[in-house]
């Protein structure tokens, strides 16, 4: 870290255990001023529980927490007034209208009535809910819900703000004006922790990628930098109909010099340090009573990144997610 | 911090969101309504029993009407993760669930005082120690809340609050000589109405309504307090432990 770049976030070596799991086990990282961080993980990886003892919901077993410089470890207290937190899950009151939600959520921080009423105005017709602001949160849609959840957590204008998962089990016209909503703010300043299972979310969006993996952070870094070791790889994807159970193995056989990878619904990703040679692909496939329907060049994403670095299926983590919450990037 | 905004905006919100509400308010009216009803007949004894009666249904109105709504504002908030929002907030715990608590003591004292106007038609309160009966009112008030929050800080789920609150309500209206003198009680009962505070406000009610305590006032007033802040202590420990993981 650069040592004239205040760090807006510190942990250093933060544990927690449930029973017998250890939800999160000696992870460090740092987040700079004004920095958008992801922090990058399958379900149960310790995304939440990492928010939670930064945030003050959850007791830390070891390990240090530095907000904005104030030591917070065992005092959560200390810094909450300059941290906003969107939880995974919208939490306003079902009973209070969209207004009064926010209105209660700044008198929270101490705001007075002028300014918070204001503010709240401001607020729901930035996230385009200004005709519903005199509606019970109860009676709002999932994304309208969300929408406000985030509204919420800013109400105060924190400099530091908490994220976790904002665009799950929404649709994909709010999940993209969410997105946009969060580059905003980066854009202004805000110190941004992210929480996603969307690869594609924290490609576009984050400065900093922390990949977490069974409680322990695995590897942080710059997308580019993420990206770049993969960069010189030769990525195709195959969609292949009536193929038969064995064919991997056949085409691992045939082809040694090349990687396969099967995807969802008769996709077959093919990695190689040189150009594919799609021909004898092609040909060996239909060889062996398979239909090849598309070939195509793939650019290496940080979705591939993530694959190698955790073993984790970005789909398969993308699909139990969304068996959970619905929606979608 | 403003913290007094928080404290105020957190206790109107749980007005207007819960105890204000026509169900809570008819509650609040019905209860000791029925609970008076029921004595007066069921004593069979005429106006003359209201007095006696009148302590037992006001502290039996403060005890069912708090700690049944602190079941509402803390485990069903905390159950939809909105209390979770409280917790994140900058403001003390002590004074969070201090505002969390107020509403609850307030509707307490509300309902203390359905029964007192009622029984004002029905009977002669001249004689009443008021400088007694608002403050032991406002102490039972406190400590019938606090009880509801040690129940609502021990339990997940809203049912589980209801029926461990039972655990301790029913037996309190016999064993604290609301209705019926300890010492008519067996012998191996009475040091269990020792330990439970409605004992301590039904006795200075006796003796404001009708000067017929077991004990000194000074003595009631001082095991109420500590009941306060015993189960107040108790309950922020609960939180602490149970809640912020």
């Amino acid at each position: 870290m650069k040592d004239d770049v205040v760090s807006s976030i510190a942990a250093n070596g933060l544990a927690k255990r449930f029973g017998e799991v250890q939800a999160v086990a000696d992870a460090s990282f740092e987040v700079l001023q004004g920095e958008l961080f992801g922090f990058l993980g399958p379900n149960g990886a310790g995304k939440t529980t990492t928010i939670n003892m930064l945030t003050g919901l959850a007791r830390t077993d070891a390990g240090k927490i530095r907000i904005a410089g104030i030591d917070c470890t065992g005092n959560p207290k200390a810094a909450q007034h300059l941290t906003g937190v969107v939880p995974d899950e919208s939490n306003l009151y079902p009973e209070l209208t969209g207004f009064d939600n926010l209105c209660f959520c700044a008198a929270l921080y101490g705001m007075k009535k002028k300014e918070r009423e204001g503010r709240a105005r401001d607020l729901l017709g930035t996230f385009g809910l200004a005709d519903a602001a005199h509606r019970k949160f109860a009676g709002y849609s999932r994304g309208m819900k969300r929408k406000l959840t985030i509204a919420a957590g800013i109400i105060h204008n924190p400099p530091i703000l908490f994220l976790d998962e904002p665009t799950t089990g929404i649709d994909v016209a709010s999940a993209r004006q969410i997105r946009q909503l969060i580059a905003g703010l980066h854009r202004a300043g805000t110190t941004i922790f992210l929480t996603t299972h969307y690869i594609e979310e924290a490609e576009r969006l984050c400065d900093r990628i922390a990949f977490i993996v069974l409680g322990k952070i695995v590897r942080i870094d710059t997308v580019p930098n993420l990206i770049q070791p993969i960069q010189e790889r030769y990525v195709m994807q195959l969609a292949v109909s009536n193929s038969e159970p064995t064919l991997h193995d056949k085409l691992a056989e045939s082809f040694p010099h090349l990687s396969f990878r099967d995807l969802a619904q008769g996709l077959i990703r093919v990695e190689a340090g040189e150009p594919v040679r799609v021909g004898p692909l092609v040909r060996f496939l239909e060889d062996q009573g398979a239909e090849v329907n598309e070939a195509r060049r793939m650019q290496p994403s940080l979705e591939d990144v993530f694959v190698q670095i955790t073993g984790i299926e970005a789909d398969a983590m993308r699909r139990e997610k969304e068996k959970k919450g619905g929606g979608g990037p | 911090m403003k913290w007094w905004i928080a404290f105020w905006n957190i206790l109107l919100k749980d007005m207007r969101a819960y105890y204000l509400k026509p169900p809570n308010v008819s509650w609040g009216l019905i209860f000791p309504l029925a609970w008076t009803g029921m004595f007066f007949i069921k004593s069979g004894s005429g106006l003359e029993s209201v007095l006696s009666m009148l302590p037992g249904v006001v502290v039996v109105s403060i005890l069912f009407g708090t700690t049944s709504m602190l079941a509402v504002t803390v485990t069903f908030e905390k159950k939809g993760r909105s209390f979770d929002r409280l917790l994140l907030a900058p403001i003390p715990l002590e004074l969070l669930m201090l505002a969390k608590t107020s509403g609850a003591i307030l509707f307490g004292m509300a309902n203390a005082f359905v029964p007192i106007i009622l029984a004002a038609f029905l009977c002669d309160l001249s004689q009443t120690t008021w400088r007694a009966a608002i403050p032991a009112i406002v102490l039972i008030a406190v400590t019938s809340t606090f009880l509801g929050l040690f129940i609502a800080v021990s339990v997940s789920e809203v049912f589980e609050a209801q029926t461990f609150s039972n655990f301790f309500r029913f037996p309190m209206i016999f064993l604290c000589g609301l209705f019926f003198p300890i010492e008519r009680l067996p012998v191996f009962l009475r040091p269990l109405s020792y330990v439970l505070p409605p004992t301590y406000g039904a006795d200075i009610l006796h003796g404001a309504f009708s000067a017929n305590n077991t004990m000194l006032f000074a003595i009631d007033f001082c095991v109420l307090g500590a009941f306060c802040i015993f189960l107040f202590a108790i309950s922020l420990r609960n939180i602490k432990h149970r809640w912020i993981l």
